[in-house]
C-alpha cells in the first residue's frame, strides 16, 4: 500500500494524476437525480472509442482507391479474419452514434441543459455534432458503391450551387471534374483524421461540464442549494460522487446498449437498407444513377428540408440554405428560449406540446427524405420544413407565454 | 527579467499612459516592445498566410485530371430509332439519342410547359446548338446526361404517359434523385428542382455514323 502511495507520490509530483482522478471522477458531484436519458453522454463516447478502433483496423485493410476500394471491402467482409464482424461493427457504430447523440440532444431539450450558464458547453456539443457529420459523410464514400458514389455526387454538388464560387468551389473539394479517385483519397485521409478531432471536441465538451456542472431532470443548480454531504462539507448536498456512483450506473447502461447493439451487428446489420443501403452492394458507376437514392437515414431530415424549398430564380442554393440553417440554427438556442424555467418537468403544457410536436415532425422529415418525390410528399415535407423552423424562431414567444410551474428548491427524487 | 518587475513596468505604463510617456520605472521601453511585438505578430501572420497556399492549392484538380479531358469518339452506326446511348468524357456520362419523327413532332407542343424553351441560356449549349431540337443534326441529341440540380444522372423514360409521370408525358428524362424532369432536347420542364436546361457538350460530327464528343474544331469559339 505504501508502495503504490510512494508511487502515486512521484507521479503527482510531476503529472496532475489524483488531481485530475478527483476533480472529474471520485470528487467530482453530479445531481443525485439522474434519470435513463443521462445513459447517452457515456454511451456516445463508448461508440466513439468504437469506431476509432474498428476504424483503424478496417484501414489495415482497406484500399483508398476507385479501382480497388469495392473490392477492399469485401475481401475484409470475406477474407480476413474476423473482417466482417469489425466492418458490421463500425457501420452499426456509425448509426448507433447518431441514434446516442439524437437522444442525448433530446435530453438537452427536455431539461434545459442549453440554458445559462451551459451555453457554451450546449455550443461545443453543436459543432461536436457537425464534426461527426462531416465524419460520416466522408466515411459512406470509402466502400465505393453506388450509393456511395451518387450519395457524395448530390452533397458536394450543393457546393457548386453556392452564388459565383460555387463551381470553383466544388472541383477544389473534389479535387476534379467528377467525384473521382482524387476524391475518394482526400476523403479517406479526412475520415481518418476527423475522428482525432472529435476525440478533442469530446475533452472541451468535458471540461465544459465540469467547469459548469451537469444539470438534471428538474433544471435546478444543485451549486445554488444548500452545501454538505456524505463526502464533504462543501459539496452541494444533492450531489453524489460521479465515482463510483454514475460511473457504476453507466456499466448498466452500457451492457444494455451492447445488447442491443450485438444483436442489430450479428442479426440485422443492413436493417432492411436503413444502415447500408442497398443499392451499395453494387460498385460505383459514375454513368448510372440508382433507381432511387437517398442518404443514410441520420441525414435524412435535412435532405428532406433541402428538397423541400423550390429553386429561386434558377439557383438551388436557397434550399442549401435552409439545409445548413435548420443545423446552424441550433447554435442559437440558448437565447432563444425565454421561459424562466429550464426542464420540461415544470414547463406548461404549451412547450411541451410544441417540443413533442417537432419530434413527430423531426421523425416525419426523416422519413420524407428517405421516400421519392411525390406531390403529396412535397407539400409535407414544406409543411414540416416550415414547422421546424418555427419550433426554434417562434421560441422567445411561446416560451414566454408559456403558464410555468413553481420550481421546486431541491432536486425530487 | 523577473515577473515583478515585468508587472511593475505594466503599473508604470498604466499609471503614466496619460501624458504619453510609456518609460517604466527600470527602463523599459513599453512602447517600443509593444511595436515590435506587434511587428512580429504581423510578419508571422504574413507567412503562416504563405504556408497555408499550398495546403490549399494542393486540393485543386492534379495535371494528370485536368489533362483526363480529352474528346471522345462515338460510333452510333448501331444506334435504333428511340434508343440512348451513353459515352464517358471528362467521367461524366454523355447521351446519345436517336430520336424518333414522334419525338421530334413533340417538341414543340411542350414549349409552354418548359423553363427555357428557346435555350436562352447561352451557357447550356453551344451556339450551334441553339435552336429548338438543342441538336446539330435534328434526329441525335447529344447532351450531358447530368442533372443542372445536384449532379444526379436522370434516367432515360422515352414511354408515353406512363402511370409514374403522368398522361402529359412524351418522353425525356426523368431525375430520380429529386423529381427534374427534361424533355428528349435535354429542356428542363418548370416547376422542378433543376434550375438550367441539360448541358450541351461541345461535339462534332466526323461521318455520318461517328461524333466526337468533347471538341468541335473551334466551331464554338
Amino acid at each position: 500500500m505504501s508502495m503504490m502511495k510512494n508511487f502515486m507520490g512521484w507521479i503527482d509530483e510531476r503529472y496532475p494524476a489524483t488531481k485530475a482522478w478527483n476533480e472529474h471522477l471520485a470528487q467530482y458531484y453530479a445531481p443525485k437525480n439522474f434519470n435513463f436519458w443521462y445513459f447517452m453522454g457515456s454511451l456516445a463516447l463508448l461508440v466513439l472509442v468504437i469506431q476509432i478502433l474498428t476504424g483503424v483496423w478496417l484501414a489495415m485493410n482497406y484500399k483508398p482507391d476507385a479501382e480497388l476500394a469495392f473490392g477492399s471491402v469485401e475481401y475484409i467482409m470475406r477474407d480476413v479474419d474476423w473482417g466482417w464482424l469489425i466492418r458490421y461493427m463500425h457501420s452499426t457504430g456509425a448509426s448507433a452514434f447518431f441514434i446516442v447523440i439524437y437522444l442525448h440532444m433530446f435530453r438537452g431539450l427536455m431539461y434545459g441543459s442549453y440554458r445559462k450558464p451551459r451555453e457554451l458547453l450546449w455550443i461545443i456539443g453543436v459543432i461536436i455534432y457537425l464534426a461527426m457529420m462531416a465524419t460520416a459523410f466522408f466515411g459512406y464514400l470509402l466502400p465505393w458503391g453506388q450509393m456511395s458514389f451518387w450519395g457524395a455526387q448530390v452533397i458536394v454538388n450543393l457546393f457548386s450551387a453556392v452564388p459565383v464560387i460555387g463551381p470553383d468551389l466544388g472541383v477544389w473539394v473534389r479535387g476534379d471534374y467528377v467525384i473521382s479517385d482524387a476524391t475518394l483519397n482526400r476523403f479517406f485521409a479526412l475520415h481518418f483524421l476527423l475522428p482525432f478531432v472529435l476525440a478533442a471536441l469530446v475533452f472541451v465538451h468535458i471540461v465544459a461540464l465540469h467547469k459548469v456542472g451537469s444539470n438534471n431532470p428538474d433544471g435546478i443548480e444543485i451549486k445554488k442549494g444548500p452545501k454538505g454531504n456524505r463526502w464533504s462539507d462543501k459539496a452541494p448536498a444533492d450531489g453524489i460522487p460521479f465515482h463510483p456512483y454514475y460511473s457504476v450506473k453507466d456499466i448498466a447502461g452500457v451492457a444494455g446498449f451492447l445488447f442491443l447493439f450485438a444483436a442489430v451487428v450479428f442479426f440485422a446489420p443492413e436493417m432492411g437498407g436503413y444502415f447500408i443501403e442497398h443499392p451499395n452492394f453494387e460498385p460505383a458507376n459514375p454513368l448510372k444513377t440508382p433507381a432511387h437514392i437517398a442518404p443514410v437515414w441520420y441525414f435524412t431530415p435535412f435532405y428532406a428540408i433541402l428538397r423541400a424549398v423550390p429553386s429561386i430564380a434558377g439557383s438551388a442554393f436557397p434550399g442549401v440554405v435552409a439545409m445548413f440553417a435548420s443545423i446552424l440554427v441550433m447554435f442559437f438556442l440558448p437565447w432563444l428560449d425565454r421561459s424562466p424555467v429550464k426542464s420540461i418537468r415544470y414547463k406548461g403544457s404549451l412547450y411541451k406540446v410544441m417540443l413533442w410536436l417537432f419530434v413527430v415532425d423531426f421523425i416525419l422529415l426523416g422519413f420524407l427524405g428517405t421516400q421519392p418525390t411525390t406531390d403529396l410528399y412535397v407539400i409535407l415535407a414544406q409543411v414540416g420544413t416550415i414547422y421546424y423552423f418555427a419550433f426554434f424562431f417562434l421560441m422567445p414567444i411561446y416560451s414566454k407565454m408559456d403558464k410555468t410551474k413553481p420550481v421546486p428548491e431541491r432536486v425530487t427524487e | 527579467m523577473g515577473r515583478e518587475e515585468v508587472s511593475l513596468a505594466f503599473k508604470a505604463h498604466i499609471s503614466i499612459r496619460g501624458v504619453h510617456k510609456v518609460m517604466s520605472a527600470d527602463g523599459v521601453d513599453l512602447k517600443k516592445r509593444r511595436t515590435l511585438t506587434l511587428a512580429t505578430s504581423a510578419v508571422g501572420a504574413v507567412g503562416a498566410g504563405f504556408v497555408i497556399y499550398p495546403f490549399l492549392a494542393a486540393w485543386a484538380p492534379s495535371e494528370k485530371a485536368k489533362a483526363a479531358g480529352a474528346p471522345v469518339e462515338a460510333d452510333i452506326s448501331k444506334l435504333e430509332s428511340g434508343q440512348l446511348m451513353r459515352v464517358k468524357w471528362r467521367g461524366k456520362p454523355v447521351w446519345i439519342v436517336s430520336r424518333t419523327e414522334q419525338n421530334l413532332a413533340d417538341l414543340p407542343t411542350l414549349d409552354g410547359d418548359l423553363l427555357d424553351p428557346m435555350s436562352e441560356d447561352t451557357g447550356q449549349q453551344p451556339d450551334y446548338c441553339k435552336n429548338p431540337v438543342r441538336s446539330v443534326k435534328e434526329k441525335y441529341l447529344v447532351a450531358v446526361g447530368i442533372c443542372t440540380h445536384l449532379g444526379c444522372s436522370p434516367t432515360y423514360r422515352p414511354e408515353v404517359a406512363p402511370e409514374d409521370l403522368g398522361a402529359e408525358w412524351k418522353g425525356g428524362f426523368y431525375c430520380p434523385c429529386h423529381g427534374s424532369r427534361f424533355d428528349l432536347a435535354g429542356r428542363v420542364y418548370a416547376g422542378v428542382p433543376a434550375p438550367k436546361n441539360l448541358e450541351i457538350p461541345p461535339y462534332q460530327y466526323l461521318s455520318e455514323t461517328k461524333i466526337l464528343v468533347g471538341a468541335d474544331g473551334g466551331a464554338s469559339s
